[in-house]
């Protein structure tokens, strides 16, 4: 109860004019750095950051805070409308998202993928409230092992369940690990696979990676395959955003188990990218609609968007309570509160309880204001579905470049774009899945880390994955994932000997 | 046009001489970019935007500035970038001692001496940090209890400072440490107050509110002489409370982290001699002592032949340390 009275007070702080007005500028601005291809989050946030050294700290974090909502909603709109993901944890959006808004359903998709991103970030907040000083004890007992054995349960669930040849599963996330090697490693310090190329040191950024492989990728396939230049006639109606998102209720399990894995990830903090992948793969293996995941199923957006914004949300605690941000937008806040003189860690609770709860309040005045103005924006997104490919098709190889170049200013990652839309074309027309290769390319060397920091701690035994109960279950968990689907087959293969070919097209188009 | 040049040319060598360091000759005639040779919310990224925000508050410069963030290969993004843009004065690059340490250790593409030292502003200290309810009290018993068993020591990435300062321990106490790099201090923080590791060697800032939070506690500071007092962190203790590791029988006199300041090589003199003035100027400023308190630095401007002579000595213990463990690439 004592937290209650907090939040109360916390609500007097956060709901005054000034602040309100912060809100809506901080998520104005969101929105259009997520929308931007290339800003994304981190970018905007501190770009912002030095406005913010003469304002008081609680103004200060809701108007960061506030942009950091705004452009978690407004990094799902290139995913959806042109298949390019803002943030690694919009990723797992595209591969649904897209397919709809193709079909001509944009505004079903975007209101769709708001209305549980909302749900998420609600679900989140009301943890934060409740729960701030356990979760921050949770946090603490994971340690490499722990991590390690995260990552291998966010791996397993999202390539268990392979709809793809097992082989090509596989030899697309060995590529994505070789790209996540490239650069310095941390734990020997030395340069990897920069092939003679000095600037190649800095590792291969997610953003041009995911730029290319999606973005042009689905271009070069798009060129192909429809070269009459086709106009996806989206009808505009308004009242399509309300009936979407009246709809979510009914995928109420995916919502309710989709803002678990958020939650948790967020905390533990495995972060909002293994949340969106995990989640989308767990609601692919559990939903009797599983076998059309990938091409426009509604629970294909309701699940990593509810597990992204859960997380991202939930991802704020751990920076406050521990000083570990649990993502780079948080990293950047973290920065700004060294600045503003406030030291996040245990006793942020106590010494600062008008801008811890001034904050927490604000999360959730932030997130209404991000829903009701990223909703009202839905029907002008969706009509840039009417635009002509040969008008947008140009428009995204413009997004994707100065993307690309505004990561670091470099015009390698141009180049290297280009190339990943290369792969990218040739994993769609051999039937190759992407999901492994950018999953591990953005979590892959993390995972490295964790395992080989694992490893110098146990002396190289691989006892230390079964030391204590919860990296025990971390593991076993992840195994049983992996060994799922082999399980399921093999009575079906019993009783159906010869099994029927007709699944193929559909597992075919499911592995996008 | 001539004759202005002379006059420009006599008034650079007269800074030069040191004569009149006030006087810039040469003045900024487009925006500048500070290169952060870290991501964004790191102790570097923090410098460099401190310092954008105040020469901006008090109109120090009439040009903008911008930050950007090469933190890509533990920094070595941030020096290439400078390298490569040699002779341009509009690159302004904030780094750490990996400027000279990294090139020792990893076939990294760049070396310290491709870039132009402009000034060291800030030192951070070192301290040994174990978990809060650990049995020892000293830096002593530490060592015995560590030569008893191998002890785990956390730090942020390879071979650089932190690791460098865990085998000057090892070689000083005579103990062996099991060291486990991590991206950052403030995760090898956590991994402290989990119980995961046995000590660590972070900086103030990257600990002072675990210590507040009674999470983990320093044993002592790798300084010659205490720390200023200044206000209290925990109820009873602040950092100047903190014993000298040389005081309690670990004999490393003296180990901190300069963050450095740097432009692009093939700058002209006059242009070096405007951001050194220009860092002066920014140190003058309360905003800059405000900043230093609340990252728990230590203020120091090194420029010229002391910061070269801090570079070699540096470089000179690095080595030491670097050729005993079989570190060095080149």
């Amino acid at each position: 109860m004592d937290n209650l009275q907090e939040l109360l007070h916390g609500f007097t702080i956060a709901v005054t004019v000034p602040h309100l007005v912060l809100m809506v500028v901080g998520v104005l601005l969101g929105i259009l750095v997520g929308v931007l291809p290339g800003l994304g989050a981190p970018n905007g946030v501190s770009l912002l950051l030095p406005l913010t050294f003469g304002m008081q700290p609680v103004s200060a974090i809701i108007l960061l805070s506030s942009m950091y909502w705004g452009a978690l909603f407004g990094g799902s709109v290139t995913s959806i409308l042109f298949n390019i993901p803002g943030e690694p944890s919009s990723v797992a959006t595209t591969f649904d998202g897209y397919p709809m808004a193709r079909d001509g359903r944009p505004t079903t998709a975007l209101a769709t993928a708001f209305g549980s991103a909302a749900f998420g970030a609600l679900v989140g907040v009301i943890l934060i409230t409740f729960l701030a000083s356990w979760v921050a004890q949770a946090a603490l007992a994971f340690g490499p092992a722990e991590y390690f054995a995260v990552y291998f349960l966010a791996f397993a669930s999202f390539v268990g369940m392979g709809g793809a040849a097992p082989i090509k599963t596989v030899v697309a996330l060995a590529l994505g690990f070789a790209i996540a090697a490239i650069g310095i490693d941390t734990v020997s310090g030395s340069v990897r696979l920069t092939m003679g190329v000095d600037e190649l040191v800095k590792g291969v950024s997610f953003v041009v990676a995911v730029m290319g492989l999606f973005g042009i990728g689905e271009l070069l396939v798009a060129v192909e395959e429809e070269f009459h230049a086709r106009a996806v006639s989206s009808k505009i109606d308004w009242r399509e955003v309300f009936r979407a998102v009246g709809r979510l209720p009914r995928h109420g399990v995916a919502l309710l188990r989709s803002a678990a894995i958020g939650c948790w990830m967020g905390i533990t903090p495995g972060g909002p990218t293994a949340a969106s992948f995990m989640s989308y793969g767990i609601a692919r293996r559990f939903s009797h609609r599983g076998r059309h995941f990938g091409t426009g199923e509604v629970e294909g957006i309701v699940s990593p968007e509810t597990a992204d914004h859960a997380a991202g949300t939930s991802a704020l605690l751990p920076m406050l309570s521990l000083g570990i941000p649990g993502s780079a937008t948080a990293a950047v806040m973290m920065g700004g509160l060294m600045i503003w003189g406030l030291n996040p860690g245990p006793m942020l609770f106590v010494d600062q309880k008008d801008f811890v709860w001034g904050l927490i309040a604000s999360m959730y005045v932030g997130n209404i204001v991000a829903v009701a103005l990223v909703l009202l924006t839905v029907p002008v997104f969706a009509a840039l579905m009417r635009i002509p490919f040969v008008v947008i098709a140009p428009l995204i190889v413009i997004i994707c470049v100065v993307g690309a170049y505004s990561v670091s200013n470099s015009y390698l990652d141009v180049v290297m774009m280009l190339g990943f839309g290369v792969v990218g074309y040739l994993f769609k027309k051999l039937f190759y899945p992407l999901a492994p290769l950018v999953l591990a390319i953005v979590i892959g060397d993390k995972a490295e880390d964790a395992f080989r920091q694992s490893m110098l701690i146990s002396k190289g035994s691989l006892g230390i994955f079964f030391a204590n109960k919860l990296v025990t279950c971390l593991i076993v968990g992840g195994i049983a994932l992996l060994l799922l689907p082999l399980l399921l087959q093999l009575p079906r293969l019993w009783r159906k000997p010869a099994s029927p070919a007709t699944d193929a097209p559909v597992q075919e188009r499911a592995i996008i | 046009m001539g004759r202005t040049s002379t006059f420009l040319l006599s008034a650079a060598a007269a800074v030069l001489a040191g004569t009149m360091p006030a006087l810039s000759a040469w003045q900024p005639q487009k925006p500048i970019e500070f290169v952060a040779t870290a991501g964004p919310g790191g102790g570097t990224d923090n410098l460099a935007r401190a310092v954008q925000n105040i020469i901006t508050k008090h109109k120090l410069i009439e040009q903008p500035i911008v930050v950007v963030n090469k933190g890509g290969g533990s920094g070595a993004e941030g020096y290439v970038y400078g390298k490569a843009s040699a002779g341009d004065p509009y690159k302004v690059i904030f780094g750490t001692s990996n400027a000279w340490q990294q090139p020792l250790v990893s076939k990294v593409a760049f070396n310290y001496t491709d870039l132009t030292p402009i000034a060291a502003m800030a030192q951070d200290e070192f301290l040994l940090w174990v978990k809060q309810d650990a049995p020892y009290k000293t830096a002593g018993d530490y060592l015995k209890a560590a030569a008893a068993g191998e002890f785990k020591m956390g730090g942020a990435q390879s071979k650089d400072t932190d690791e460098v300062l865990t085998r000057m321990i090892e070689k000083a106490g005579k103990v062996k440490l099991t060291y486990i790099p991590f991206k950052s201090g403030a995760e090898t923080a956590v991994q402290l107050a989990g119980g995961h590791l046995d000590s660590h060697v972070n900086n103030p800032s990257e600990s002072l509110g675990q210590w507040r939070g009674s999470t983990q506690r320093p044993l002592c500071v790798f300084s010659p002489k205490r720390l200023p007092q200044g206000p209290k962190v925990t109820a009873t203790e602040g950092w100047g409370d903190v014993p000298t590791c040389v005081e309690q029988g670990l004999d490393i006199n003296q180990y901190e982290q300069p963050r450095t300041v740097w432009l692009p090589g093939k700058v002209t003199p006059e242009q070096a001699a405007f951001y050194v003035d220009l860092m002066k100027k920014v140190q003058a400023t309360p905003e800059w002592k405000d900043y230093i308190e609340k990252t728990s630095q230590v203020d120091t401007f090194l420029t010229g032949a002391e910061l070269e002579k801090f570079i070699k000595e540096d470089l000179e213990r690095i080595k030491q340390v670097a050729g005993d463990q079989g570190w060095l690439v080149k």
